[in-house]
């Protein structure tokens, strides 16, 4: 039965200068329901760059001079009018560098409740067994939430990072090379997760290992310099690309 | 140079800088002895308790006590709000590089240089002079009651002279909160107030009760800024409300040490004040200490 695959996001010649230079080159693609599109690409082809936009964490820096359009549920998210901070609540992020705050595991997951104090969560520990389970870290945890999430591993850490993004159920995960600092098991623990949460979010995936996107993600954007190289789905990426640098920097002859 | 030479030379560095600190630690110690010495008999309950008799050659110093953590109560609770809420907006809501963010912290930084003796001449002049005598003429028709010496105005010149140690050790406290923090709380949903009351003010606390235990210690210490706004020679009951003077401990010492009718009658008398003011201002910061330790476990969260 077909399901009506209507976009999340739809971004149309994104183009993000910081003075002079060119950070991204007018990128157009869309977000669909249910995906996990993974962006891959060398450093500094503006991966980090791109992903922050999708959730205004560019507001945050100086200088940055922002063009295109970026329609989330059909508006554009750079509209005077839209409020970043309901944006941030729908649109979720997990940076590369763990980051639990200085408090306990609970107490960091209750954070993103406590900031919507209007919505307070009445079922907040099943709540926070719910996120964990997804994340893959409640058995590890269940028993020591009053702990400080800066004593878990780095892998529990950043698991408990992508819980806490799950507390306030976005429509889109960003992920930010998730897996860069962590052992196998916790890579593995975080690639199964996404494959459960993408049944009720999308998930964009940034990633420096191509073998992660093959192995995760629905479709692979190619990026390189700032710019849409090439956006498929990951099969034809990987065995088939249209563009010969795609060819060369997923067969690891470059980047 | 050869070998042994440069062997020696870092030798005798240890022993100078091991030599520096055991000066230092000597110096205090003898103070400390001293003071304990010649104090220490003449502490007693009834010493703390009761009011300077005969002259002062006589009797306890508990006016002073009491004047002294009434007056440095008053002059946190005026001087940590302020010097807290400048700080978070000079780092967190002002724009670093604007003018006036330049000019606050100038002024912030000349505040820190000022004689404390400039405090109390400037305390006279605009809180009693000028704001006092402005609330008398306004609200009782000119009658004398906040146009005085007092305890509220010490308190605030006080809260004035310790402003740039609680907003420096403030900025400082939340200069080192990682920006990696603040980003998770924005992607998180918080507005930019609750970013800093939820991840940032809370990181920053320590350093908030730091700035405020040396504020306290300087409070406890100054007897220039009080002397003209506040601080009495001698009184006969204790200070209840803020319009009133009020008698303190390091302005008692002094007067002891100057103003006395019979030196050697108060000598002991002396001696045990100067340890009871030490001892206060160990309590304070001790206390100070425990409730950051206190808040720095709830924070980090354990078992
Ligand atoms: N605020 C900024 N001002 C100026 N230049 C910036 C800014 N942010 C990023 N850049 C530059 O933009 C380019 C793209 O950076 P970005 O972090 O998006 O790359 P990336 O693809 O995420 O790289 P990596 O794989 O190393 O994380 C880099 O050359 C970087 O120096
Ligand atoms: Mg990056």
């Amino acid at each position: 039965m077909p399901v009506p695959t209507e976009d999340v996001f739809r971004i149309e010649d994104l183009r993000i200068r910081a003075g002079k230079k060119e950070l991204l080159k007018g990128i157009s693609l869309s977000l669909r329901r249910n995906e996990i599109l993974s962006a891959i690409g060398p450093s500094g082809s503006g991966k980090t760059t791109f992903l922050r936009c999708l959730n205004r964490l560019t507001d945050l820096e100086e200088g940055l001079t922002i063009e295109g359009r970026v329609l989330f549920k059909g508006k554009n998210i750079f509209d005077p009018e839209t409020d970043a901070i309901e944006l941030r609540r729908k649109v979720g992020m997990v940076f590369a560098v763990p980051m639990p705050l200085p408090m306990s595991i609970r107490d960091n997951l209750m954070l993103p409740l406590r900031l919507q104090s209007n919505s307070l969560e009445e079922d907040a520990d099943g709540r926070i067994e719910t996120c964990l389970r997804a994340a893959f870290l409640w058995d590890e945890v269940k028993d020591r939430l009053s702990l400080a999430a800066t004593s878990l591993s780095g892998g529990q850490q950043q698991r408990l990072c992508l819980a806490r993004s799950l507390m306030v159920r976005p429509d889109v995960l960003l992920l930010d090379e998730p897996c860069s600092g962590l052992d196998p098991i916790s890579t593995a623990k975080i690639e199964e997760a996404l494959q459960g949460l993408k049944k009720v979010m999308s998930v964009v995936l940034v990633t420096n290992n191509v073998k992660q996107a093959s192995r995760t993600s629905d479709r692979t954007a190619f990026l390189l310099m700032g710019e849409l190289v090439e956006l498929g789905e990951t099969g034809q990426i990987f065995t088939n690309p249209r563009d010969s640098r795609t060819g060369d920097y997923v067969s690891g002859r470059f980047g | 140079m050869n070998r042994r030479w440069i062997d020696l030379i870092s030798r005798a560095f240890t022993a100078l800088t091991g030599l520096a600190c055991a000066t230092l630690v000597l110096a205090v110690a003898m103070i400390l002895g001293h003071v304990a010495y010649h104090g220490w008999a003449g502490l007693s309950w009834k010493f703390l308790t009761t009011a300077p008799r005969n002259g002062m050659t006589e009797g306890g110093i508990f006016p002073a006590i009491f004047g002294t953590v009434f007056l440095v109560v008053l002059m946190t609770v005026a001087v940590v709000p302020l010097g807290v809420s400048t700080a978070i907006y000079l780092r967190e809501y002002a724009h670093a590089d604007s003018r006036w963010v330049q000019a606050v912290r100038m002024a912030i930084q000349n505040l820190a240089g000022v004689p404390a003796i400039v405090f109390g001449l400037f305390g006279l002049g605009f809180f009693i002079e000028f704001v006092g005598k402005g609330i008398d003429a306004a609200f009782f028709g000119g009658k004398l009651y906040f146009g005085q010496p007092a305890i509220l105005w010490a308190a605030l010149t006080l809260a004035l002279l310790t402003l740039p140690t609680v907003v420096v050790s403030t900025e400082e406290a939340l200069r080192v909160v990682p920006r990696g923090h603040r980003e998770v709380a924005y992607s998180l949903g918080a507005t930019r107030w609750q970013m800093v009351r939820r991840v940032v003010l809370p990181q920053a606390v320590d350093g908030i009760l730091t700035g405020t235990i040396l504020a306290v210690s300087r409070g406890v210490g100054e007897v220039a800024p009080i002397l003209f706004t506040g601080a009495a020679f001698y009184l006969p009951f204790l200070p209840t409300r803020l319009n009133q003077q009020f008698m303190v401990m390091n302005y008692h010492v002094y007067v002891l040490a100057t103003q006395s009718p019979d030196i050697d009658a108060t000598l002991p008398l002396l001696y045990s004040t100067v340890l009871v003011l030490l001892l206060l201002t160990l309590t304070l910061n001790s206390a100070a200490i425990v409730i950051r330790s206190r808040l720095r476990r709830r924070m980090k969260g354990s078992k």
